[in-house]
C-alpha cells in the first residue's frame, strides 16, 4: 500500500493575495477581540482567592452560596468543577490587609455547615503578584520573537526572518483571538502553551524555508513562484503528518489530562492548526512579497585569487 | 550502504543502560518512613540509633530498616498505621531537639543510590502540600530605621551638648536645623565619630540643615537583616511542624518561598508563620531552680524557666532590662582574644538601663529568654476549629556579667556555632519586621492524586496513539520511530531523575506534547526517503540520504522551540519552569534518539540485505 505515491502539486501560491487578505482580516479581528473584549484571565494574573473543595456527594450550588453568605462572602462566585460533588469557590482580590486569612475562614465556614468536605486546592495570588506576572511574561513574549528574529536572521537571511517573526505574530493573536472568543480561562500555563506554540509553529515555518532555501539553489531554471510552490508541495505531507500526531497527543492531553491542563491543550490545538496555514500563507507568503530571491541565499562568492601560480 | 560506526552503536547501548539505571528508581516504590533530625541541624549523634530502638521497641515496633540516610535518622515502617504510632512515641522520647517527620522514603536500593540515581522530585501539584509566598515589609524596616536616627542623634547632641534650633522627618531622611554652621560642624564631626552609618549632607540653598540619612550601604545591609532574620525564624517555626522535606528560601530582595510537602493544614501554618517572637534580657535570680522546678513553688519576684538547648531550670528576676524592640543589631563576630562571640546594639533608652544595671552586678550572670506567641489550631469533637494562643518561653543564653557596659557588649566564650546560632536568635526575637503572605497555593494530597493519575493517562494514550499512527503510515519504519521514542522518554525520565528536577502538571504536559513534537524528525526523514524513493534512487541510498538531508532542518526547528523554552525557564513561575524543563531536554534527548536511534535500528535491519523496495510505505 503506498500513501501518496506522487507529490501533490497544489499552486499554493495562486491564492496568495487571498491570503495575505485573510490574514490581515483576521489580525485586525483579533487585535480588536482581544481589546475591546479581552481575555478571561485567570487568578495568576488578576489576584484572587480561589478554593476548591469536593463533597462527599452532590451539593447544590445554592446551599454552598447561602454557607458563604452567612459567612459574609456574598460576593463569592461559585460553580461546579468537573463533577456536582466538587465546587469552585472565587472571590476577587479583596484590599482588605489579610486577604491571606479569606481562604481559611471560608473553609472554616463551609467546614462548620458541613464536617465531610476535603479541601482540594487554594490559590491565593496578592495583586502585586499577578501585575509582575503581566510584565514579566510580557517580556518572556518579547524575548522569545527577538531571539527566534536573530536566529532566523543569523540561519536565513532579513526577509524570511520579518515573514517568520509575522508568522508566529499572527499565530499568537489568532489563539489569543480564540481564547477571548470563548473565554477560556488564561493563566500562566496558557502563557506557556503560547510561548511553546511560538517555537512549534516557528518550526513549521523553518522546515519550508529550508526547502526552499535548497530547491532556489537547487533548481536555477524556475522562477520564485515556482520554487516556493514546489517547496509548499514537498513539506506539506511532513506538516500534515506532524500536525497530526501533535494533535493526537493534545487531544489526549485535553481530554484525560484534567482542569489545569485544559487552557494549555485548547491553546496548543487552536495554535497548531493556525500554524499549518501560516507557514504557507504568512510566514512564506511574506518573505515571497518581500522579494526574496536566489542571491539572497546563495554563499558569498569566494574572492578570486590574484596571482595565481 | 555504508556500514555504521560501531562508536554510534555503543553510544546508543550506553544511553540505554544510562537510561535505565537512572529511571529506574522511580519504579521501586516507597516506604511509610519517620525521619529524625536535629532541630538545630547539626550532625546525628552517634548514639541517636540506640535511642530510636529502645523507643520502638517499647512501642512493639519492628521496622524494616533504621539507619542514617542523607544525614538523617529514616525508620521504615510496614505500614502507615505502624508509621504514626513510631512518629507519636519517637516524638515523645527524643524530645524537642529532634524533628520527627513523617516521609515516604524511596526503596530505591543501596546500590543506585550510591550512584546518585534518585526517583523523580514530584512538585506540589502532584503530591500535594502547601506553598506560600511570603513578603518582607521593606518600607517599615527602613521606616523604623529613620525612627532611630530621630531618636539617637538628638539624644547624642544633647549628650555633647551642641544645640540644634529644629528637627523634621522627610521621607528616608531626617533633618536637623543649626543656628550657625559651627553648631552645624560639631554636630556633623559628633554624629560621623558615633554612627559610622549614617550618611551627612548640607543641601547648598539650606545651608544651616543637616540631612542625615543611611548610607546605601547601610540601608541594603539592613533590609538584608530584616530579611535573614525573618528567613532564620521562618524555619525554626518549619522544623517545629515535623515536615519531612521543607523548603524555605530567599527569593528576590524580599520574598521568602515556603513550600511544605504534604501538608494541607494552612491554617495552622499560616497561624505558625504569623506567630511572633520576642526577646528579653533579664537577670539570673538568686535562689535554688532545681527545687523550684521539683516543688513547683518559686521564690518571689522570679519566674522559673528552662534553657532551650540543656533543659535545665532557671530562675529569673521578673524586671526586663532590654527587650527585643531595643535592639538595634546583633550579629556574630570575635572578641579581642579571637575566641567568637556576639555582638549586640541597644538603643539609648535600653542602653541607660544596662548600663545602671551592670554597674551593680559585676560577675553576676544574665539571661536571655526568647518568648514566641503561637496560634495553635485545634479540632473539637464537633470538629470545629478552636484557636488557642500559646506562648513558648525558652532562655537561649546565660553568661556572667563581665563589666560594666551600655549601648554594645560582647557575650563571649560560646563555640562559633552557639555564637551564630544565638546572634540568629537574637535576631529572630528582634524588631521582627512585618512578613506578609503574598501568595497561597495548597493543593490538597486527592487532587494531587488526581493530577498524577491524569497525567500518565493522558501521556499513555498520547503514546499509544503516536505509536498506532506511526506504525500504520510508516510500516517498520514507524516501529524504529516507536523505539526511538521509547528510548528518548527512558532517557528523559533519567535525566530528570538525575538533576532532581521538579515534575510538575505542566512537566507531564510538556512531555505528552513533546512525544507529538519529538516524532517530527523521524516524519521529515522518512518523507524524505519516501522522496528519494519518488525521484528514482535506490533503496540504500534513499534512506542515507533521507537520515543526510533531513538533519539539518530537524537542528533548525528545534532551536527555535529551545529558545521558547529558555525564555519560559528564565520567566520561572513555579510549575512553568517544569513545563519548560522536560520540553528542553525532551528535544535534546530526541534530536539523538530521533536521527541516532532510528538510523542504527534501520542500518541493523538493512544494511545487509538487498532491497528492492523500501518497506516505508
Amino acid at each position: 500500500m503506498k500513501f501518496f505515491a506522487r507529490v501533490p502539486k497544489i499552486d499554493f501560491m495562486a491564492q496568495r493575495k487571498v491570503g495575505l487578505a485573510v490574514s490581515t482580516v483576521l489580525t485586525i479581528a483579533a487585535i480588536l477581540l482581544v481589546v475591546f473584549r479581552g481575555l478571561n484571565f485567570g487568578i495568576d494574573f488578576t489576584g484572587g482567592v480561589l478554593v476548591e473543595v469536593s463533597y462527599p456527594k452532590s451539593v447544590e450550588l445554592d446551599k454552598v452560596r447561602s454557607d458563604l453568605a452567612e459567612a459574609g462572602y456574598d460576593r463569592a462566585v461559585v460553580q461546579y468543577f468537573g463533577a456536582s460533588s466538587v465546587v469552585l469557590i472565587r472571590l476577587p482580590p479583596a484590599k482588605s490587609e489579610n486577604s491571606s486569612q479569606v481562604s481559611t475562614h471560608i473553609l472554616d465556614a463551609l467546614h462548620s455547615a458541613d464536617s465531610q468536605i476535603t479541601l482540594r486546592r487554594i490559590d491565593f495570588v496578592g495583586p502585586q503578584i499577578g501585575e509582575e506576572l503581566f510584565s514579566a511574561g510580557g517580556l518572556a513574549l518579547l524575548f522569545a520573537f527577538m531571539g527566534i528574529a536573530a536566529y532566523i536572521m543569523f540561519r536565513f537571511e532579513w526577509k524570511f526572518s520579518v515573514g517568520a517573526i509575522a508568522a508566529l505574530i499572527h499565530d499568537a493573536l489568532m489563539v489569543l483571538g480564540f481564547l477571548s472568543v470563548f473565554q477560556v480561562e488564561f493563566d500562566v500555563t496558557t502563557l506557556a502553551a503560547i510561548l511553546a506554540l511560538i517555537g512549534y509553529s516557528n518550526n513549521e515555518t523553518i522546515v519550508i524555508f529550508d526547502r526552499i532555501r535548497e530547491n532556489l539553489i537547487g533548481e536555477r531554471r524556475s522562477g520564485i513562484l515556482e520554487v516556493v510552490n514546489l517547496s509548499v508541495n514537498q513539506t506539506i505531507l511532513r506538516s500534515v503528518i506532524t500536525h497530526l500526531t501533535t494533535l493526537l497527543v493534545l487531544t489526549a492531553l485535553f481530554t484525560f489530562g484534567g482542569s489545569t491542563v485544559h487552557s494549555f491543550s485548547v491553546a496548543l490545538i487552536v495554535g497548531v492548526i493556525v500554524a499549518t496555514y501560516s507557514s504557507i500563507y504568512v510566514s512564506t507568503n511574506l518573505a515571497v512579497a518581500l522579494g526574496i530571491s536566489r542571491e539572497d541565499l546563495l554563499p558569498p562568492a569566494e574572492k578570486e585569487i590574484d596571482g595565481l601560480p | 550502504m555504508k556500514t555504521y560506526a560501531s562508536w554510534k552503536y555503543l553510544l546508543l547501548i550506553a544511553a540505554l543502560v544510562f537510561g535505565v539505571i537512572y529511571a529506574a528508581p522511580n519504579l521501586y516504590g516507597d516506604d511509610p518512613s519517620v525521619q529524625i533530625s536535629l532541630e538545630n541541624g547539626d550532625p546525628i549523634p552517634a548514639d541517636l540509633g540506640d535511642k530510636v530502638a529502645a523507643s520502638l521497641k517499647n512501642a512493639n515496633l519492628t521496622p524494616i530498616g533504621s539507619r542514617i540516610e542523607n544525614q538523617q535518622w529514616v525508620v521504615r515502617l510496614d505500614t502507615e498505621e505502624q508509621q504514626l504510632r513510631a512518629a507519636d512515641e519517637l516524638k515523645q522520647d527524643l524530645g524537642r531537639e529532634y524533628v520527627v517527620a513523617l516521609n515516604l522514603a524511596s526503596k530505591t536500593p543501596g546500590w543506585l543510590r550510591a550512584i546518585g540515581a534518585r526517583p523523580m522530585n514530584l512538585g506540589l501539584d502532584l503530591r500535594g502540600g502547601v506553598h506560600f509566598l511570603l513578603e518582607v515589609d521593606i518600607d517599615d524596616v527602613r521606616k523604623k530605621a529613620v525612627d532611630r536616627i530621630v531618636t539617637d542623634v538628638p539624644a547624642l547632641l544633647r549628650k555633647e551638648d551642641i544645640r540644634y534650633t529644629g528637627r523634621h522627618e522627610d521621607g528616608n531622611t531626617a533633618v536637623l536645623d543649626f543656628a550657625d554652621s559651627e553648631h552645624l560642624e560639631a554636630a556633623s564631626a559628633a554624629i560621623s565619630k558615633e554612627f559610622n552609618e549614617y550618611q551627612l549632607t548640607t543641601l547648598p540653598d539650606a545651608p544651616l540643615s543637616l540631612q542625615i540619612k543611611l548610607s546605601d550601604k547601610e540601608a541594603k545591609r539592613i533590609v538584608d537583616f530584616a530579611v535573614q532574620q525573618n528567613l532564620t525564624t521562618l524555619r525554626n517555626r518549619v522544623n517545629q511542624l515535623g515536615v519531612a522535606e521543607p523548603l524555605v528560601q530567599r527569593q528576590g530582595t524580599n520574598r521568602i518561598v515556603v513550600q511544605l510537602p504534604g501538608v494541607q493544614d494552612t491554617t495552622r501554618v499560616k497561624d505558625l508563620l504569623g506567630a511572633t517572637a520576642t526577646l528579653e534580657y533579664r537577670a539570673v535570680a538568686d535562689g535554688d531552680a532545681e527545687t523550684a522546678a521539683a516543688t513547683g513553688v518559686v521564690p518571689a519576684g522570679t519566674q522559673l524557666f528552662y534553657h532551650r538547648d540543656t533543659h535545665q531550670p532557671i530562675l529569673l528576676k521578673r524586671e526586663v532590662i532590654a527587650g527585643g524592640d531595643n535592639l538595634v543589631d546583633a550579629s556574630s563576630t570575635v572578641d579581642q582574644d579571637g575566641g567568637p562571640a556576639v555582638s549586640v546594639t541597644l538603643d539609648s533608652g535600653a542602653a541607660k538601663r544596662m548600663f545602671a544595671f551592670t554597674e551593680k552586678n559585676v560577675g553576676k550572670p544574665m539571661a536571655v529568654l526568647f518568648k514566641e506567641r503561637q496560634v495553635v489550631t485545634n479540632y473539637n469533637a464537633k470538629g470545629e476549629p478552636i484557636r488557642e494562643h500559646r506562648e513558648v518561653e525558652d532562655v537561649i543564653s546565660v553568661a556572667s556579667i563581665r563589666g560594666v557596659f551600655g549601648k554594645r557588649f560582647q557575650t563571649t566564650g560560646l563555640s562559633s556555632k552557639e555564637a551564630h546560632d544565638l546572634a540568629l536568635l537574637l535576631k529572630a526575637g528582634a524588631l521582627a519586621a512585618p512578613v506578609d503572605i503574598v501568595e497561597e497555593r495548597t493543593v490538597g494530597p486527592s487532587l494531587g492524586a488526581d493530577n498524577i493519575r491524569k497525567g500518565f493517562t493522558a501521556a499513555a494514550l498520547g503514546l499509544a496513539l503516536v505509536a498506532c499512527f506511526m506504525i500504520f503510515y510508516y510500516r517498520v519504519f514507524g516501529l524504529f520511530a516507536v523505539s526511538a521514542l521509547l528510548l528518548n522518554l527512558l532517557l528523559l525520565v533519567a535525566v530528570l531523575s538525575l538533576l532532581q528536577a521538579t515534575l510538575t502538571m505542566p512537566g507531564i504536559a510538556g512531555v505528552v506534547l513533546h512525544m507529538g513534537i519529538a516524532v517530527d524528525a523521524n516524519v521529515l526523514i522518512y518523507e524524505r526517503i519516501r522522496e528519494e524513493l519518488r525521484n528514482g534512487s535506490k533503496p540504500h541510498s534513499a534512506i542515507e540520504a533521507g537520515y543526510d538531508r533531513a538533519f539539518l532542518t530537524i537542528a533548525d526547528a528545534n532551536v527555535t522551540v529551545l529558545i521558547g523554552t529558555v525564555v519560559l525557564f528564565a520567566l520561572g513561575a513555579g510549575p512553568v519552569k517544569g513545563f519548560a524543563i522536560t520540553l528542553a531536554i525532551g528535544i535534546l534527548t530526541s534530536q539523538f534518539t530521533a536521527i541516532v536511534g532510528s538510523r542504527a535500528l534501520a542500518q541493523l535491519c538493512f544494511a545487509k540485505r538487498q532491497l528492492k523496495d523500501v518497506p516505508i510505505w
